[in-house]
């Protein structure tokens, strides 16, 4: 490989940063990946569209801007509208299943849905959507390793909601096992 | 002397390169910062403020960049490590202490994380285009020293250097960053404090009746001393004698202005700090320096990939600049131009014209910033300046 | 020449950088006199000479800083406060004065007078109030009184100036007092009142510019500025700041209006640290930060 483009897109205030520095930190710490994190967002300290967007690579990252990201992770539709034609060919799609209508749907992609929100409500607490979303990223896509995501999370969520935020880790990570398993969205929920 | 521990967060860390700035300045012993919020260097005296306190010392908010830019130097005369940051309108705001820094050789670190300007501009968008205004933008003639770091280890690294740097020549010290290096999370690592090497502040070992404040030491650089240590010394913006007392004979003036200028460019060759791929049979440089340097890299990579003989000259330390080098390689026979890339209409590539006058074709890969070249434009440079060059032949 | 030499040494002559005489200033101009006041509230004080530090910033009052023989910074044009904070933050243990002018210190260098005593920053800030901008030639300042003529007002002063100490309450000075070149032993016995006070301190005082102010205004020369200071000052401590506005020759009310008791801010700061961190805060500033 030589190197990966994510982004991970959606609105301030669902936690998109923290998604990728989760991922980005599991990369890093843990697995001993370089990766360039870098963000945008607009102006709102709420509500605007934001991103975050992590090249991957075993060298050292020289370009820190995704292009053409190889995985899209999109958490609303503007995000989605914005981003998928970005998509580079044969990358991977992931969107929040009712959050994000995956259309129009671009060629040879793989989409996955997760219902990260409702996941995240079943533990109690809608606002750990990000870490169901970087759970379900974890299980299929296979990076980071999932441990290296747990230490990761320790080190990046506040004090005190490490349990919370663990455990919609580990919702998403199971729900996404499942998904490769070859079940469906309702078989799973049910 | 090594760092004290104490603030030394030892480790491999995923941190963007206003934190790592934050971190280096810890780990240089600097435990006073004031400053102005401005995006996007904030988030450098956030995270000095939050961990500060706990290593005994202060960030002072101040109320402009101003009142920041002279307050840390008050606090450096009273014996702390002090620095302040800003980017592109409190850049400007700050020239003139910049200026005083020089004069009374207040030793200083000054960070500018470069946004698109001019004015208010591109506030959360990346430029270099204050590397000019960097090096003249105060009135008068001076000399400073000024590091352009690259990614978020470099901010940490250079932090460290830039401290160091002004100890050592008494001098401001001016972190040029911008906001993708000020942005960008990535890997640094943090060495141990046994592995930090700091330069103490150079302190008289003379008693006050025998003490100078502006007697240069064989090196130019005169010793310091701190308020409240009975030196009764006297510090002024104006032209002084050796006394430190204002004077309006042209030949003081003469002498002062000469010894400021000559303390940092006699040292221009200790002072050059430089990264180089592949120049030793390059056709065409592209030199680059900051969050350039490193897309012109993949450039040049693209370049050698297709039988193009292109090298990357990266400054580390834009000033003073790397005159001496620079001289060397543009004599060079089989060098076909240099491509100077830089996210501005065209600041440092007029100091390599200056350097290399006539010797070999400069040209300027530049934009007006909001964003960083993309590696293949800058190639298609190499390749015309490559191509241009066959044509000639 | 012998009978100089068996004059007995000027009292306050250890106080000055008599290497640097004659100094700058014009025949009865009257900073010089509060400079001696404040050499002699500083003897009065008993305070470590070594722990003193003064800081100025640019015009005729802004050469006190050179001309007084302590650890002593002329810095830049309206800056002297926020170099002082730096300083008296980073190292508590000194006493520190800013001594300045009117224009220094209220007009470019206004927004920090108001924010250092706002924050009750310890310092001793000492202000000449000539009612212009002598170094530069006389122009109006931000104390010049309506209807003056400087050489920027040629038909008359239009605007209305700040009445210091009401400005100097209004942002959190916890001690504020008003005299003039007149007033030399009240002058030196609110410089001795400041050092013994921690917290924001200011002290105005009204001085003669026999070369600017009074010549364009036809006021005659210092001693007639004197006369004018004798005559129309009505003492009246405590009286309220919003009270005290001057205005073109008319009375001048002087005294202290203010002296209060309120946390420094480097006070607060430790309280407030030590409150939000508790046993993991050690204490602040002091040896820590100075190398």
């Amino acid at each position: 490989m030589s190197e990966v483009e994510i982004q991970i897109g959606g609105l301030g205030g669902q936690g998109v940063i923290l998604a990728g520095m989760v991922i980005g930190r599991g990369l890093v710490l843990y697995d001993g990946y370089h990766v360039s994190l870098t963000q945008s967002f607009g102006p709102e300290a709420r509500g605007s569209a934001c991103s975050a967007q992590l090249v991957v690579s075993r060298e050292p990252v020289l370009y820190p801007y995704v292009t053409n990201p190889h995985i899209l992770v999109t958490l609303s539709q503007e995000a989605y509208r914005r981003f998928v034609p970005s998509l580079r060919p044969g990358g991977t799609l992931i969107v929040e299943a009712d959050l994000v209508q995956a259309v129009p749907l671009p060629d040879a992609v793989a989409l996955y849905r997760v219902p990260a929100t409702r996941l995240a409500e079943a533990l109690g607490r809608r606002l750990v959507m990000n870490m169901v979303l970087v759970g379900f990223f974890t299980a299929v896509i296979g990076l980071p390793h999932p441990d290296s995501v747990r230490r990761a999370i320790r080190d990046s969520v506040p004090t005190g909601t490490e349990a919370l935020n663990l455990a919609a880790f580990e919702q998403g990570y199971n729900f996404g096992l499942k998904q490769l398993a070859g079940k469906s969205e309702a078989d799973i929920l049910h | 002397m090594k760092a004290d521990p104490r603030g030394v967060l030892s480790g491999v860390h995923f941190l963007d390169g206003d934190q790592a700035c934050a971190e280096g300045a810890l780990a240089a012993g600097c435990r006073f910062a004031a400053g102005y919020p401005i995006t996007p260097s904030t988030e450098i005296v956030e995270r000095f403020a939050q961990r500060v306190p706990l290593l005994g010392g202060m960030f002072l908010q101040m109320e402009d960049e101003l009142a920041a830019s002279i307050a840390i130097q008050g606090a450096v005369w009273a014996g702390a490590k002090a620095f302040t940051v800003t980017s592109g309108p409190g850049f400007s705001l700050m020239m003139e202490h910049i200026g005083y820094a020089a004069m009374t050789e207040t030793p200083c670190v000054i960070v500018d994380v470069q946004r698109g300007g001019p004015s208010t501009g591109l506030p959360t968008l990346p430029a270099q285009a204050d590397m000019q205004q960097a090096r003249w933008g105060s009135h008068g003639d001076y000399e400073l020293i000024a590091l352009a770091p690259n990614s978020p280890q470099e901010c940490f690294d250079l932090t460290i250097e830039a401290f160091n740097l002004a100890e050592r020549y008494r001098t401001p010290v001016l972190l040029m960053m911008d906001e993708i290096v000020g942005h960008m999370t990535e890997r640094v690592e943090i060495p141990p404090a046994e592995q930090i090497e700091l330069v103490p502040r150079r302190y008289t070992t003379k008693p006050p009746a025998e003490y100078q404040p502006f007697a240069p030491e064989a090196d130019l650089v005169p010793a310091m001393v701190r308020a409240g240590q009975g030196y009764r010394f006297h510090i002024t913006g104006l032209t002084h004698d050796e006394r430190g007392y204002p004077t309006t004979s042209v030949a003081a003036h003469d002498r002062l202005v000469r010894r400021l200028v000559a303390k940092i460019r006699n040292h221009a060759a200790q002072l050059t700090r430089v990264e180089e791929h592949f120049l030793e049979d390059a056709e065409v440089i592209v030199l680059a320096y900051g969050i350039t340097s490193r897309v012109a890299l993949r450039a040049v990579q693209m370049a050698r990939a297709r039988g193009i003989a292109a090298g990357l000259l990266r400054p580390i330390l834009i000033w003073p600049f790397l005159e001496a080098r620079l001289r060397q390689l543009a004599r060079r026979p089989g060098l076909s131009g240099i491509l100077v890339a830089e996210i501005n209409l065209g600041q440092i590539v007029r100091e390599v014209e200056r350097c290399v006058g006539a010797q070999v074709p400069v040209q300027l890969a530049g934009h007006a910033g909001g964003s960083v070249h993309h590696p293949q434009e800058l190639f298609e440079a190499i390749v015309q300046m490559a191509h241009a060059v066959e044509i000639e032949r | 020449m012998s009978t100089q030499q068996s004059l007995p040494p000027n009292p306050v002559e250890t106080l000055l950088r008599t290497d640097r005489m004659p100094h700058i200033w014009c025949p009865g101009c009257g900073i010089g006199t509060t400079m001696n006041c404040f050499a002699r509230a500083l003897q009065q004080a008993r305070l470590d000479l070594d722990k003193v530090v003064i800081v100025s910033g640019i015009g005729c009052t802004g050469r006190v800083a050179g001309y007084a023989h302590l650890d002593s910074f002329h810095t830049t044009h309206g800056r002297a406060i926020p170099f002082a904070t730096g300083l008296k933050l980073a190292n508590p243990e000194l006493t520190v004065v800013v001594y300045s002018g009117d224009g220094d210190l209220i007009a470019i260098g206004g927004n920090h007078f108001i924010h250092a005593a706002r924050r009750n920053v310890d310092l001793k800030v000492i202000c000449v109030n000539n009612f212009i901008y002598g170094m530069t030639g006389g122009q109006v300042g931000p104390t010049t009184p309506a209807t003056a003529l400087t050489s920027t007002t040629p038909y008359g002063c239009p605007e209305q100036p700040f009445n210091l100490p009401h400005l100097a309450e209004s942002a959190g000075a916890v001690y504020v007092a008003r005299w003039t070149a007149y007033h030399v032993r009240q002058i030196t016995h609110s410089m001795v009142e400041m050092f013994r006070k921690s917290g924001f301190c200011f002290l105005e005082i009204l001085s003669p510019c026999p070369t600017l102010y009074q010549r364009r205004n036809r006021l005659g020369d210092g001693l007639e500025a004197m006369k004018y200071y004798k005559e129309a000052s009505v003492t009246r401590h405590g009286a309220p700041t919003k009270e005290v506005a001057l205005s073109f020759q008319g009375p001048i009310v002087v005294g202290k209006f203010v002296d209060v008791e309120r946390p420094t801010y480097l006070e607060l700061l430790n309280q407030q640290l030590a409150r939000a961190l508790e046993a993991q805060y050690t204490g602040c500033i002091e040896e820590h930060v100075r190398g």
